[in-house]
């Protein structure tokens, strides 16, 4: 038993059958409550007010958009050195989810930026650079449907996800690298020191969690979708080779 | 890539990677000036900027300086803890501005004073219920985070 076994198509397809519908109730229990519970059990916030409540989609949402960068780039790599097709469609898959959350927290950053910092955008290191992240998220997709061989798009689609990895690790530290910005620096930390009262910390768990959840389940969809759509192009090159 | 070997595609990769993060790395570096969003007051005492030009500040407003003047103008003291620059500002206020409070403002040195044309509220990461803060500071126990 190697774990690669499960880069087999049909080893992947057997076992996401049994994980995806488990998957997509977890995610429904965990968001559902979660988001419940944040935005209708919490007090307000000092300084923050009701607006507090934005850190409930805002924070997860951002986290998935980095994190499913990273993992794309795994995939990618894995793709580029062990040539598991299932590994190259899994990022496939993950992108356009990526895009979508990364324009979340974008949306949801500026509507929570123009009444506590008094703007919609500023040019600070870390918004500047999750912007270029959703710019990365729509060339990757673009150029995965702009090369017509499968293998070379895989690769070419793998080289960039190593470039915008710079910018997925930018979006996560500039606010360290670069302290004089406008947005502060992570509320959620290894670190002993809390910086977010336990009210306010338990629902966002719930919510970290179920965004996580559906992301899996969301993933694994797509990519049996696409291993599905890879062998229906097989067949049908074999009807019109015969 | 596909007509590499195993071995020789990683040591691509790996290179790729190495050249990479010192690209990034020495950009970062060289550009840090024009990444970072404001200059500090304790930065405009050891570089002054040029006159006339349009830059931004940031700091604390510090306690038991800001007044309301005539009409919508106020004026404040912004500090880092090591300089302090006088502000003048005619115009509305985001709602996390206050004494104590970190701000960046937009504008221009005139005669030693900081004009405003946009003032922005910059937080830090802590979030805690109203109730708890107003206990705690009945108490007289509660130390703001960044004071």
């Amino acid at each position: 038993m190697s774990i690669w076994e499960y880069a087999n198509p049909v080893k992947f397809m057997k076992t996401t059958d049994r994980i995806l519908p488990w998957s997509v109730a977890l995610a429904a229990i965990t968001l559902g409550i979660g988001l419940v519970w944040g935005y209708f059990f919490v007090p307000a916030a000092e300084n923050f007010g009701g607006s507090v409540k934005v850190i409930y989609v805002h924070v997860p949402a951002a986290m998935m958009a980095i994190n499913i960068w990273v993992m794309m780039l795994v995939t990618s790599l894995i793709w580029l050195v062990r040539r598991h097709h299932v590994s190259a469609l899994a990022a496939k898959a993950a992108a356009p989810i990526g895009a979508v959350m990364t324009l979340i927290a974008l949306i949801t950053g500026a509507v929570w930026g123009q009444p506590m910092w008094g703007t919609w955008w500023a040019w600070d290191p870390r918004l500047t650079s999750f912007l270029i992240l959703f710019l990365f998220y729509l060339g990757y997709m673009a150029l995965w449907s702009a090369v017509e061989n499968p293998d070379t798009a895989a690769d070419l689609t793998g080289v960039l996800c190593l470039v915008g990895a710079v910018f997925a690790v930018l979006s996560r530290y500039a606010a360290y690298f670069w302290n004089q910005g406008l947005h502060q620096g992570s509320t959620l930390s290894m670190d002993e020191q809390q910086h977010i009262a336990d009210v306010y910390w338990f629902p966002l768990l719930l919510c970290l969690a179920g965004f996580i959840l559906f992301f899996i389940a969301l993933v694994l969809l797509r990519t049996r979708t696409e291993i599905r759509a890879r062998r229906l192009n097989a067949l049908e090159q074999r009807e019109r080779m015969a | 890539m596909k007509s590499l070997k195993k071995k020789r595609r990683i040591q691509v990769l790996a290179v790729a990677a190495v050249a990479l993060v010192i690209s990034t790395g020495m950009i970062g570096y060289a550009m840090r000036d024009g990444i970072n969003f404001f200059r500090a007051p304790s930065q405009l005492a050891t570089e002054p900027p040029k006159p006339g030009e349009t830059f931004r500040l940031g700091g604390l407003v510090e306690k038991g300086t800001l007044k309301r003047g005539e009409g919508e103008t106020i004026t404040f003291s912004v500090t880092d803890g090591g300089a302090t620059v006088p502000v003048k500002f005619a115009g509305v206020l985001p709602d996390l501005f206050k004494e104590g409070q970190g701000m960046i403002g937009t504008g221009k040195m005139e005669d030693g004073v900081f004009v405003a044309d946009e003032i922005l509220a910059k937080h830090d990461e802590n979030y805690m219920p109203k109730e708890v803060v107003d206990a705690l500071k009945k108490q007289g126990v509660y130390e703001a985070p960044n004071s």
